[in-house]
């Protein structure tokens, strides 16, 4: 964990960042300097048993801009959960982190904030979480009318009738309808349990949202209704994070996408690259893509390997069929990407011009980016 | 499979007029008929009301609806699971006799079945060898475990070590292909995949999809799928059919019919359709309300 020297490290994190991200962040660039959140180099260990050691996190390295939403992708277990829990202190006894995670405006590094700070002054102040389990997140023995006035009176201090109106407004703002305030959680659809959760995130006004699986088990028109109205939320220049397996909800809301690989970041880059054209470079990340039912519906051979037994070098590279002797080093993100290998932006684009019908507009696009990649 | 090189089938609208199936004078009989099915968990309100749907021999179905609308029900009557307060269910043309412990041993095992939630699903003390051989257990094929799970979890891609651990050891995706291969094991004639993949990641998924139709070209076995993901079941299956349209009408105007096959999606023009039409004793009040 290093010092708590916000000021000096956020100087350093700005120059970094200028240049580390360039390519993947481009149209975004303005954005970059006032981030909200600043994450650098953050690992996570977890200590097992028998001195094992699971690298759950490794050398994590992104910024969210207000307004802006970024989806972190990956298969479970991949540790894009595991960041979420570091950024909000909330990782278990034996796990240690390593790196900064700066939240603009505080001054406060999460990592090395104490539990009382991040208790008092992060934790829906400054950052609000949407869980992945409303109905865990709610309590089961009282109305949404009486959770969501508990958690107004803590974070502003009103009572009464000042209350009863805050209360109202906050289930308004995540479109919760007034007349089931008060029902029981387990009175409530998916859909409205979800956004009684959503309510809840929003009562501190945090700048952050962090949302972790937002749409697990909910059908597909669901999950669509509720990533529109996480991102509704970033109109006002909330920053939102979205942690995902779910690659259609981020293709639906995301500015940009951090695609996570056995603990690691393995390609960042804008949305409408990604998923349009050229589509992803990092082949882990082009090979989840294409494993979509609307896509080539083909998975990527092979498991992921177990955090605690990460191969030696790339991770990817059992899997990977780009793979080279150079491999054998793990490589790091330059550029937005972290592969040896990737796959060039023609190739990826004749691939497609096969598969699928293309206009002319993306020919151009393409083009553009053919010129992105030389520079 | 693997899925086939073609584009990706667009989301059709379900069509009212019925396709004439082709007669099935010398097809096999359907791996499921369901006729009539009322079943629920209280007798004053049942989940499911006269539904009625046919899967052909051989046939991929994908029974499509939004959670709650009681889809994982009727995939628990196919199976065997749940016994309904009405109607008939088929296997092989065979009326089932008995629901859960009571059904006859060679119905019961011509069914394989797989669940949304691994965990629940999985007994936490055995081993995903152990859970993968647990039908042969169940059925005194002890003795064939050795060979028949050494071959599925390689089918599944598990093996090695992973297969000496217990549920809480691996995660959800490696679970779930234990439970696959498990569903697999007795070679059933007809597989029941109920949200098999809801709760994995997009490479997960695609595989588990391969290995179910990697047994089906194999074997010839029959798939009921039930999920919301219409994208996914149109890719897999070769028709799809929204659960509202297998019900009885309730109110005259969200039902179709009650011939699943009236409400055909077929993903491929060619597909065989549906087998044999149901030919219930009740008349389809679909004449009515379909227009
Ligand atoms: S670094 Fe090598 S093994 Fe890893 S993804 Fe790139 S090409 Fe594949």
């Amino acid at each position: 964990m290093s010092e708590q020297n916000a000021e000096s490290e956020q100087d350093a994190v700005s120059e970094q960042d200028a240049g580390s991200e360039k390519d993947a962040v481009s149209e975004k660039g303005a954005a970059r300097a006032g981030a909200l959140l600043s994450v650098r180099e953050l690992s996570v260990r977890f200590r097992m048993r028998g001195g094992r050691e699971i690298a759950a996190v490794t050398d994590a390295s992104f910024d969210l801009a207000p307004g802006e939403c970024l989806a972190l992708v990956g298969e479970s277990g991949c540790g894009k959960s595991v960041l979420a829990s570091a950024l909000l202190g909330l990782l278990p006894g034996n796990a240690r982190t390593s790196g900064s995670a700066l939240l603009h405006g505080t001054g406060l590094d999460l990592l090395a904030a104490d539990e009382a700070t991040l208790a008092r002054t992060v934790r829906g102040r400054r950052i609000g979480l949407v869980p992945q389990s409303p109905a865990g997140h709610l309590t089961a023995v009282r109305t949404v009318r009486s959770q969501l006035a508990e958690t107004v009176r803590e974070l502003t201090g009103l009572r009464g009738q000042e209350l009863a109106a805050a209360t109202r407004q906050a289930a308004e703002r995540a479109a919760f309808p007034a007349d089931h305030l008060d029902r029981y959680p387990h009175q409530l659809s998916g859909g409205l349990a979800q956004r009684a959760a959503t309510a809840l995130a929003l009562v501190g006004d945090a700048p952050l949202l962090l949302a972790d699986e937002p749409t697990t088990g909910l059908d597909r028109d669901l999950v669509d209704r509720t990533v529109d109205e996480l991102r509704g939320h970033t109109r006002d220049g909330r920053g939102l994070l979205i942690i995902t397996h779910d690659l259609r909800a981020a293709e639906r809301v995301a500015d940009r996408v951090a695609v996570m690989y056995a603990g690691r970041i393995v390609e960042l880059s804008a949305a409408a690259p990604f998923f349009g054209e050229p589509g992803p470079r990092h082949p882990y990340a082009r090979g989840l893509l294409e494993a979509l039912p609307e896509r080539a519906f083909t998975p990527v051979p092979g498991m992921p390997p177990e955090l605690g037994d990460l191969p030696e070098g790339c991770a990817f590279a059992p899997r990977c069929v780009r793979a080279s002797e150079e491999c054998a080093t793990v490589p790091a993100l330059t550029g937005g990407l972290a592969c040896h290998h990737p796959v060039p932006a023609q190739d990826v684009a004749a691939d497609s011009e096969r598969d699928r019908h293309r206009d002319l507009d993306r020919h151009r696009e393409q083009d553009r980016h053919h010129e992105g990649s030389r520079a | 499979m693997n899925a086939p090189s073609s584009e990706p089938s667009s989301a059709h609208p379900p069509e009212p007029s019925a396709t004439p199936s082709p007669e099935p004078s010398a097809t096999p009989p359907s791996a499921l008929e369901l006729r009539g099915i009322t079943a629920g968990y209280e007798r004053g309100a049942p989940v499911l009301r006269e539904v009625s749907l046919t899967v052909g021999a051989g046939e991929a179905v994908g029974l499509l609806g939004p959670s709650g609308c009681g889809k994982s029900t009727l995939a628990r009557v196919a199976a065997l699971l749940h016994r309904p307060y009405a109607g008939t269910v088929l296997l092989d043309g065979e009326p089932a006799r008995g629901w859960r412990h009571r059904a006859p041993r060679a119905q019961r095992t011509s069914v394989g079945v797989v669940f949304q939630q691994p965990r629940l699903a999985a007994d936490p003390r055995l081993t995903l060898a152990a859970l993968i051989a647990e039908p042969l257990r169940a059925t005194g094929r002890k003795d064939e475990a050795g060979e028949r799970t050494a071959e599925l979890a390689e089918s599944v891609g598990l093996g090695g070590e992973l297969l000496t651990r217990r549920p809480h050891e691996v995660s959800d995706g490696q679970l779930q292909r234990a439970c696959v291969a498990r569903a697999l094991v007795l070679g059933p004639r007809l597989l029941i995949c109920d949200e098999m993949t809801a709760m994995l990641d997009a490479s997960t998924t695609a595989a588990l999809v391969a290995v179910v139709e990697e047994y089906r070209a194999r074997s010839g076995a029959a798939l009921l799928a039930v999920g919301h993901d219409r994208t996914l079941l149109e890719r897999w299956c070769d028709r799809t059919v929204e659960h509202a349209a297998v019900q009885a009408p309730t109110t005259g105007k969200d039902a179709t019919g009650t011939d699943a096959t009236a409400a055909a999606t077929g993903t491929d023009a060619g597909a065989q359709v549906g087998g044999a039409p149901v030919r219930s004793g009740r008349r389809a009040p679909a004449d009515t309300s379909a227009g």
